[in-house]
């Protein structure tokens, strides 16, 4: 996985709550199989119109937004379905952090596994920022994961809170399996002991 | 200090506990699906690692299968090679596969519970987020990501901080003519689309005792639409009827020992929640979601809001909600008409949700112009309604039959709604294009979905006259 230390990026305000990962990435890129290429589809719906044309409307598809890499949004953001896809698109299209007032929590911990660093604030701060983006469109965002902070070019500083186990994954690029196989002989013993009454074999 | 049920399980699961880390918690059942899983079982392959426990991993086919046409190639290429990828992986890694064809196939939260592999006390995944459907059982169930899953597949474990705890207190008793599907959506709606994020829930109080367990399922499988990862309900008498002579469940003394141990499995009196929160089932009246989130819902007898009644926030959501659903702010329920009726899901897909479909049917025929489909949640669903005639109801008042599988519930197959089409669905989720792009989904119960598809329209289905056996009339 790729370890996110720092980020200095294009901020994108995305202003709407409770985006579910339907909108982020909908159900039929769900059938491919690799892990990898989903960031052409991400927000397809508000992105494209039906006939496929980009949608000029859309932030995304607006500059300087094209190749912003920090997003900002609102509440409750990756709420709906646990699909990993949602994560694999914004991280394939370029996005390395999420800022919101909430996370649903599947997609909160899917993102530390996929080298993006979703930050959760305040209200107020996230009205800030949406105001600042709104009064300069090209605003960027410098974010600090090892000490837990973003800043501005004008002198704005915030700090935020991330949990020491996922600060670490994501400052290492941590491989989690291999962390765990670690304590397999601790595994087996739990299985010598633990009880379970069916068998699929 | 007491326990609660849900540190109780997470206490006989821990394998390892290290200092500033997650626990390091076994996964007693990983249900796999087509869909979550190739990503995962490539990392395997990459990696050089093997599945380690395949007795404990079940795979079926459920999301993108066609519900029509199975002996055929799939219309969708992309699809059909999806599904060729779970076949391969599960012979490559040895997982049992309940293949297309199988008599046990279906949506992996309806077969594992009706096998009897959900069992009390158990830690239950898969990679989708309902999967809280089987702490019905008392179980803790709940949606992962696909490199969980991969992790699941290579160490039978999960990297697991606890959640923070929350009781539900169901007062009261659930009215007649209401269902477990109208008792989630109202409380969904009473307090918000993400009001249990972080936590995981215990359903408790009276009118919980009294549901069936297929009941419960539907009430904890909607969990995730209130935001919780996990929900989950007290083992009892119950739960051990219904378990008693399911495929996987053991017999004789081993079942003794079993019920003995799942007796254990209930939150101590002097256990303490994060959160307590009690709501009263006795006001409860037939649901119907207006919007986009499932949040948005009311009574059958209530209308959409009107914007002004609304705080500047909840309006400029309500406002995009209405644009997107096509409907006006004020707007009676009851006047609006459908296009299109789906009873199915992993939500309201099993036998009783038929009965009380085909209960409201009996006798009537679906308005013209009305596409209805019934998608039983599993092959054996299907063969027990047939063995009910169910389908012979369904059919003769021009519903399609269909093959089992989540089919319109995510359209991720032929089954989709069209743009602008309006569906009574008895799924669980509303969301923008959920059911198709720019379709429009109202989420209800499915005695109340039936009523829809007869009428054309919302209706109330408490003042439903039965025409139970008198034949197709009108």
């Amino acid at each position: 996985m790729k370890a996110l230390k720092t980020h200095t990026g294009t901020l994108m305000p995305l202003d709407r709550a409770n985006i579910d990962t339907d909108a982020i990435i909908p159900k039929q890129f769900l059938k491919r199989i690799e892990k990898s290429g989903y960031g052409k589809f991400l927000f397809f719906d508000w992105r494209f119109n039906e006939d496929g044309i980009e949608n000029a409307e859309f932030i995304l598809n607006r500059e300087p937004y094209r190749n912003a890499t920090v997003l900002l949004t609102r509440d409750n953001f990756g709420c709906g379905s646990s699909r990993e896809h949602a994560p694999w698109a914004i991280e394939d299209y370029g996005f390395r952090v999420i800022l919101a007032s909430s996370f649903a929590d599947i997609f909160y911990n899917n993102c530390f596994k996929n080298g993006i660093l979703p930050i959760q604030l305040p209200k107020e701060q996230i009205e800030e920022l949406f105001s600042k983006v709104s009064a300069q469109p090209e605003y960027t965002l410098t974010v600090d994961l090892e000490s837990q902070e973003i800043r501005d070019s004008n002198g704005m500083t915030k700090h935020f809170e991330v949990d020491d186990y996922r600060k670490h994954m994501l400052l290492e690029g941590m491989d989690e399996i291999s962390a765990t196989i670690r304590h397999e002989k601790q595994i087996d013993a739990f299985e010598q002991q633990h009880r379970l009454y069916y068998s699929l074999q | 200090m007491g326990k609660t049920l849900y540190e109780k399980i997470w206490d006989r699961h821990v394998v390892a506990q290290q200092p500033e880390q997650p626990d390091i918690l076994y996964i007693d059942l990983h249900l796999v699906h087509e869909v979550t899983s190739p990503q995962a079982f490539d990392g395997l392959r990459q990696a050089g690692r093997n599945v380690r426990r395949p007795d404990r991993t079940l795979a079926t086919m459920d999301h993108s299968i066609p519900t029509l046409n199975r002996d055929q190639p799939f219309e969708d290429e992309i699809a059909q090679k999806q599904v060729e990828a779970l076949r391969k992986n599960c012979e490559d890694f040895g997982i049992k596969l309940f293949d297309l064809f199988h008599k046990q196939q279906g949506i992996v939260h309806i077969i594992a519970p009706e096998l009897g592999l959900t069992q009390p006390g158990q830690t239950i995944v898969c990679g989708d987020s309902h999967t809280a459907t089987h702490g019905a059982f008392g179980t803790l169930a709940f949606g992962i990501g696909t490199s969980e899953v991969e992790h699941v597949l290579a160490t039978q474990t999960l990297k697991q901080s606890k959640s923070k705890t929350m009781a539900i207190e169901f007062q009261g008793q659930l009215p007649t003519g209401t269902s477990a599907k109208d008792l989630i959506l109202a409380l969904i709606g009473r307090y918000g689309h993400d009001f249990a994020t972080g936590y995981t829930i215990e359903y408790r109080g009276e009118a919980i005792r009294k549901l069936s367990m297929e009941e419960r399922m539907t009430v904890c499988n909607m969990s995730i639409e209130i935001g919780a990862r996990a929900g989950m309900i007290a083992p009892d008498e119950t739960t051990f009827a219904y378990l008693l002579g399911k495929s996987y469940v053991p017999e004789g003394e081993q079942w003794e020992q079993a019920q003995a141990e799942w007796k254990e499995l209930f939150s101590d009196e002097d256990a303490a929640f994060d959160k307590v929160v009690e709501f009263d089932c006795g006001r409860v009246e037939p649901q119907v979601t207006w919007g986009t989130n499932p949040g948005m819902v009311v009574s059958v007898n209530g209308q959409v809001p009107a914007l002004e009644d609304l705080s500047m926030e909840q309006k400029k959501i309500a406002e995009s909600a209405l644009a997107y659903m096509g409907l006006e702010p004020g707007v009676r329920i009851k006047d609006i008409e459908i296009d299109t009726v789906f009873i199915g899901s992993c939500t309201n897909g099993r036998i009783e949700d038929l009965r009380e479909a085909a209960a409201v049917v009996d006798g009537y025929r679906i308005k013209g112009g009305i596409r209805a489909l019934v998608v039983p949640g599993s092959q054996a669903v299907k063969a027990q309604a047939e063995s009910e005639n169910l389908d012979r109801i369904f059919k003769d008042a021009g519903f399609e039959w269909r093959e089992a599988g989540c089919s319109m519930c995510l359209g991720m197959n032929p089954d989709i709604a069209k743009p602008g089409e309006r569906v009574a669905s008895t799924s669980n989720r509303n969301f923008e294009g959920r059911q198709g792009r720019q379709s429009r989904s109202h989420l209800v119960s499915p005695a109340m979905a039936a009523a829809a598809a007869i009428t054309g329209r919302f209706t109330d289905v408490r003042d439903w006259p039965l025409r139970t056996g008198e034949g197709v009339t009108g």
